[in-house]
């Protein structure tokens, strides 16, 4: 089944990829592994999974102010999610991002959904994010 | 809506004021319009937390700045760094890395920043003042300047910190503006003794709790003590702005927009009231440990939020103690490291007290942070802090068990050489 979602291009760009979908917020400082692109933040439910080229979808970010410097280093060295969805504005996800296109004219897209469309995104989708913020969602077979 | 621009921010987006500061106001504009803000306002000094990590893009972006030109606008100061820049040798720091970090080092100072490499920028120099519009990183500082202080700050992520120090400027929106600084939950404690909340194990405890249950509301807290501690309530914010993303909260005749429950709600009503007993605190405290009572113990650390002079002297008053208990034989038998700033630490020395920690095992680090800097080797295996903040990231960060306890029950660990809590908080 596919359907397509509208969402606000907080930083906009076009990926896509296998949705990841966290619950729970997660500080990329403290909780992601740069060199390796892993969740290491060991209470966090996907602690141990990799983002690498996953659309990762989760509330928002929380904790460090660092955080953009980890998805900003993320990018520099090839592991970060190929897209971001958030259920509201993380400013400090959104800098790196931006910090990232101005430095390497390379970046993640991020979009945030409104929270009934965010909360409709199952982990396995496969997800296409548009510059202008749409978001195809194709769903598995039997979901 | 499309933001507004003064021509001031126009001038130095086109170039007028240097290409550095070209690079820092296309950042802050890009920022500002992806945050949703209708204009940019004026800050009066700032605080960078884009100092400390380090990464190749963040010391590439700190040279790309300064080789530009960028020079800070306003008062800086800097959070603490990756390097402790007198005595990393000393803590088996490589060489390569350091001189990395020393290059981020000369790359800020170089933009003017003042050089007080601390996490506790609050309890050193340029205090920001009530009321005051500043621009602040580390999530433990904006949390303690917005609370206890009463200056108004978002959290800003490397690197909007530098940009906002080298335009002046930030997103008029978040927790600078007074409607945004409203309560919108009641946290009440219920069913504590005076000395519960004496207990130091309780602030962060309290704090690991506050985080998740706030989500991203303010909290408005009502039950601690008038006479809570500058040190406390820096437990407190530093541990709720790890398990959480807290960077304002009230505290009911405690912090200063909050003299009454009405005030630190502008009058309205709460969203939700939550009654906090002392299981619940029992709870957090537990949820802080991963090593369990009584594990061989390989390292203690203190310091996060960097060691004030206050805490320096209760430290030392805890070794001289230790000192007179037999069983404890006066020595810690693991490593002991306390991090600070060069202002706190120099405050020490004059009162003597270094040594007196010197004697018991401890080792003194400055200006850095054990998250930022590699001085705990692989073989440390448990940990034993009475940092929230330490205790949250120390699992992930560092890849080791923790124990979460009182500073008395650090000192006592340390002396018997495994985990010995009394029961907490």
């Amino acid at each position: 089944m596919t359907r397509r979602l509208t969402g606000n291009p907080v930083v906009p760009g076009a990926a896509e990829g296998v949705a990841l979908v966290a619950a729970e917020p997660l500080s990329f400082w403290g909780g992601l592994n740069t060199a390796t692109g892993e969740i290491v933040d060991r209470r966090h439910e996907l602690s141990g999974r990799i983002v690498t080229g996953r659309v990762f979808v989760l509330p928002r970010g929380k904790g460090s102010s660092t955080a953009s410097a980890c998805l900003l280093e993320s990018i520099r060295a090839g592991t970060a999610p190929a897209a971001i969805i958030t259920s509201r504005i993380d400013p400090v996800l959104a800098l790196g991002a931006i910090v990232a296109d101005e430095l390497y004219g390379r970046s993640v897209p991020i979009v945030v959904l409104p929270e009934e469309a965010f909360r409709s995104i199952q982990d396995g989708d496969r997800l296409t994010v548009e510059p202008d913020g749409a978001v195809t969602v194709d769903s598995p077979d039997g979901a | 809506m499309p933001l507004r621009l003064s021509d001031t921010d126009r001038k130095m987006l086109g170039g007028g004021h240097g290409e550095g500061a070209s690079l820092a106001m296309r950042i802050m504009v890009r920022w500002a319009q992806a945050c949703g803000a209708d204009e940019l306002m004026d800050v009066a000094q700032a605080h960078i937390d884009g100092c400390g990590l380090l990464s190749e893009a963040g010391l590439e972006f700190a040279e790309t700045l300064a080789g530009r030109g960028a020079k800070v606008a306003i008062p800086t100061t800097l959070n603490m760094g990756p390097l402790d820049l007198r005595n990393w040798r000393d803590f088996g720091v490589p060489e390569d890395f350091a001189a990395m970090a020393i290059r981020q080092a000369e790359a800020y100072t170089r933009m003017g920043c003042i050089p007080t490499w601390t996490c506790a920028p609050y309890q050193g120099y340029l205090t920001p003042r009530f009321g005051r519009q500043i621009a602040w990183g580390e999530s433990n500082a904006v949390a303690y300047a917005n609370s206890v202080l009463g200056a108004r700050t978002n959290m800003y992520g490397d690197y909007s910190d530098i940009c906002a120090a080298v335009t002046g400027r930030v997103p008029r929106q978040g927790l600078h503006l007074t409607r945004n600084r409203k309560g919108q939950i009641l946290i009440r404690l219920a069913g504590f003794d005076p000395a519960d909340l004496g207990d130091d194990a309780f602030w962060p405890a309290f704090g690991h709790l506050l985080g998740p249950l706030a989500g991203d509301r303010v909290p408005v807290i009502e039950g601690l003590p008038a006479d809570a501690t500058d040190d406390q309530l820096k437990a407190l914010c530093a541990a709720a702005a790890s398990s959480g993303a807290v960077a304002l909260l009230h505290a009911v005749g405690v912090t200063p927009e909050a003299a009454t429950l009405s005030e630190a709600l502008q009058g309205e009503e709460p969203a939700e009231t939550f009654d906090i007993r002392p299981a619940d605190l029992e709870a957090a405290a537990r949820d802080l440990s991963t090593a369990e009572e009584g594990a061989p113990l390989d390292l203690v650390l203190a310091g996060c939020p960097h060691f004030s002079f206050a805490e320096f002297r209760k430290l030392a008053d805890l070794v001289r103690a230790a000192g007179h208990t037999a069983r404890m034989g006066g020595k810690s038998r693991v490593a002991f490291i306390v991090i600070t700033s060069t202002q706190s630490h120099a405050l020490a020395l004059r009162a003597g007290l270094p040594h007196v920690l010197t004697d018991f095992g401890v080792r003194i680090t400055l200006d850095t942070c054990m998250f930022h800097t590699p001085m705990v080797g692989p073989d440390t295996k448990v940990v034993m802090t009475n940092s929230g903040k330490c205790a949250y990231y120390a699992p992930g960060e560092l890849g080791v068990k923790v124990a979460f306890g009182s500073l008395a029950d650090c000192v006592r660990s340390a002396a018997l050489g495994r985990v010995c809590r009394r029961a907490h908080p």
